[in-house]
């Protein structure tokens, strides 16, 4: 159940954009797809819609195989980024477009469309055009739009990626709560981790056509099997071999065996969150989160020699992990062995 | 607003000077020429049966070829667009010919074709259908001359629009036949309608192609820009202005129902209609020689 993806793959020419990816969806779950541009995970997601057709694998939606499947026939709900408003309807045309195409009776459609307009608060802009709408209320809209055909699977590509910062974060909340209503299985892209992170249940990190890993948030963040997805999901420090989080480095006046020293090169005051960038003796930069009380007790100055101390460092034994040979991009699991964690020597 | 400064007056009285000097005056002579002596003499020149026969042929010309090219340019556009294809270059190509090539090129290819000793035309003969000096031939050649301007209007719209409004229609169920219909055409059509627009204005002016493949026999295979040339060289002058300005009329006709339709749709809070980067019609001899 849920949708399942299977070994595809697609080129664009000479760009491999889905490299064998494998993926599970489970029913009724809110997965987000995380990765940089270029990843391959729009194209996961259209291949998913049927908008894509993969050079070879399978897509199933509630266990029914759909590869060979139109878009027209897959019921999926299908969200753009720009929204690809019908620009010639009103709102309440956008939103009864597919119960038309349904043959739906008016009263009805009437009845549905107003409904689903209560649901994203859009009720009284129904003979509005989608023109004469707010960014934030036509991704509402085109939301509402495939809402109404009772898809089985909800499919969102960048959805907020558009908007500005403050719509985005309340469009996202609101999100989570539709989908706690609705229980539709839905997919989201994303690009941006801490999106990822706030809405979705599960994560699917994507890099370069292929998954790296899945897992929940937390799997993720504390547990990346690699280099890429520590790095992609929150920040790191590079020490040597070593990954650090900035918030695992202690700063500290006196010398200390097991710490490093470094001089403090800038000291940025980030709301409650005070990032002190550092320059280590061999001249590698790296950066710790400290909070204002701490950086108050540590009277830290630009140009001081402090000695820092890594707290939990992660090191992977291969470089970028490449998948081993055909069938290896199956996500691995948080505690799969390729991130092996190590204590820093007290 | 503010204030337009000398340089702003200067270039727009440079703007309506040269407008004024090159198209409103003689339009405006012509105009003048045929009512000097009131309503009378022109109607009456228009009344004539040779003068109706032209006004209906050129409006049958128009009626056959405006809607063959736009079924033609908007299929030729969505394939150029939304299908790529390596072939779609030399598509491309091929579809601005007849701008390329002079309509009287055109008139005369046309009578290489069907006339007595062409490839056609012995074998359509034989069957009993008279392609030159007759209606079908006066068809080909407006057609000929009149099809890139559908295309070349719809194409740049079709970019502008993107396929994802198309895209949508089909994951919400609509089949392609559905999505055009509900979707595309709806979007693109002021670039169609104005293509339209170009077209029929061509198609109504056309004069170089249609007078080799016509003959241009009075009463018969007479068009109204063919009818107006006959006129004039015949010294008939009130026929000759008369008749280019029922041809000015008809063109400003189609004009009018299309900012009409703009703003109505305008009125009803739908898209401004879009005005094409359009190519002008190259009617060489629409107001008569």
């Amino acid at each position: 159940m849920g949708i399942a993806v299977e070994g595809a793959r697609k080129r664009f020419g000479d760009f491999q954009a889905l490299d064998d990816v494998s993926i599970d969806v489970p029913d009724g779950s809110l997965t987000a797809l995380l990765g940089p541009s270029g990843s391959g995970k729009s194209t996961l997601l259209r291949a998913i819609a049927g908008l894509e057709e993969l050079d070879s694998g399978q897509v199933a939606i509630n266990g029914q195989d759909a590869t060979e499947t139109p878009a027209q026939k897959r019921e999926v709900g299908f969200v753009f980024q720009h929204y690809a408003a019908f620009k010639h309807m009103t709102v309440f045309g956008n939103v009864a477009f597919g119960l038309k195409i349904r043959k739906w009776d008016k009263p009805q459609i009437e009845a549905r469309v107003h409904e689903l307009l209560q649901l994203v608060q859009l009720d009284g802009l129904a003979e509005r055009y989608p023109d004469q709408l707010s960014g934030g209320q036509r991704q509402r809209m085109a939301l509402a739009r495939a809402l109404a055909v009772e898809p089985q699977v909800l499919l969102l590509d960048e959805p907020f990626g558009a908007l500005d910062a403050k719509v985005r974060k309340d469009l996202r909340t609101w999100l989570r709560r539709l989908h706690d209503e609705m229980h539709v299985t839905t997919i989201f892209v994303t690009h941006d981790q801490e999106e990822a992170m706030d809405v979705a249940e599960q994560l699917v990190v994507m890099n370069a056509g292929r998954v790296e890993q899945s897992g929940s948030a937390d799997d993720l963040y504390d547990h990346p099997a690699n280099e890429f997805v520590m790095s992609f999901v929150g920040e790191v420090n590079r020490l040597g071999e070593h990954f650090v989080r900035p918030h695992d480095m202690t700063v500290s006046l006196d010398r200390d065996e097991g710490a490093e020293e470094a001089m403090v090169q800038r000291i940025v005051a980030l709301g409650f969150e005070i990032r002190v960038e550092f320059v280590l003796g061999d001249g590698t930069e790296v950066w710790a989160q400290l909070t204002r009380a701490e950086l108050q007790k540590l009277e830290l100055r630009e140009g001081q020699i402090v000695y820092l101390r890594p707290g939990q460092v992660k090191s992977f034994s291969g470089d970028v992990p490449p998948p081993e040979g055909g069938g290896a991009s199956t996500p691995r699991s948080p505690d799969g062995g390729e991130g092996a964690e190590v204590s820093a020597a007290a | 607003m503010s204030t337009p400064t000398t340089a702003k007056w200067g270039l727009r009285t440079l703007a309506f000077g040269y407008l004024g000097l090159l198209l409103l005056a003689p339009v405006g002579m012509i105009f003048y020429k045929t009512f000097e002596h009131g309503l009378g003499p022109p109607i009456e020149a228009m009344t004539s049966p040779d003068a109706v026969h032209a006004i209906w042929l050129t409006l049958l010309m128009v009626a056959v070829a405006v809607p063959l090219n736009t079924v033609f340019g908007v299929g030729c556009a969505l394939l150029l667009v939304r299908h790529k294809w390596k072939g779609n270059a030399v598509l491309d190509g091929i579809i601005n010919l007849p701008f390329a090539i002079s309509p009287i090129v055109v008139g005369l290819s046309l009578f290489l074709l069907y006339g007595t000793t062409g490839w056609f035309g012995p074998t359509l003969s034989e069957w009993g259908i008279q392609v030159l000096f007759s209606t079908p031939g006066m068809i080909l050649a407006s057609v000929f001359v009149s099809l890139p301007f559908v295309v070349r209007e719809t194409v740049p719209v079709l970019q502008e629009i993107g396929a994802e409004q198309e895209q949508a229609a089909s994951t919400l169920g609509a089949n392609a036949w559905q999505a055009f219909w509900r979707v595309t055409l709806p979007a693109i059509r002021w670039g169609v309608a104005y293509g339209v627009v170009l077209t029929t204005a061509r198609v109504l002016g056309e004069f170089g192609a249609v007078t080799i493949v016509s003959g241009s026999i009075s009463g018969e295979t007479e068009t109204l820009p063919l009818f107006v040339a006959k006129a004039f060289e015949q010294f008939n002058e009130e026929a000759a202005y008369a008749g280019a300005i029922v041809l000015a009329l008809l063109a400003l006709t189609t004009l009018l129902l299309m900012s009409v339709g703009g703003r109505k749709a305008k009125a009803q809070g739908g898209p401004i209609p879009i005005t094409g980067d359009a190519a002008i019609p190259t009617s060489n001899q629409k107001e008569g020689s």
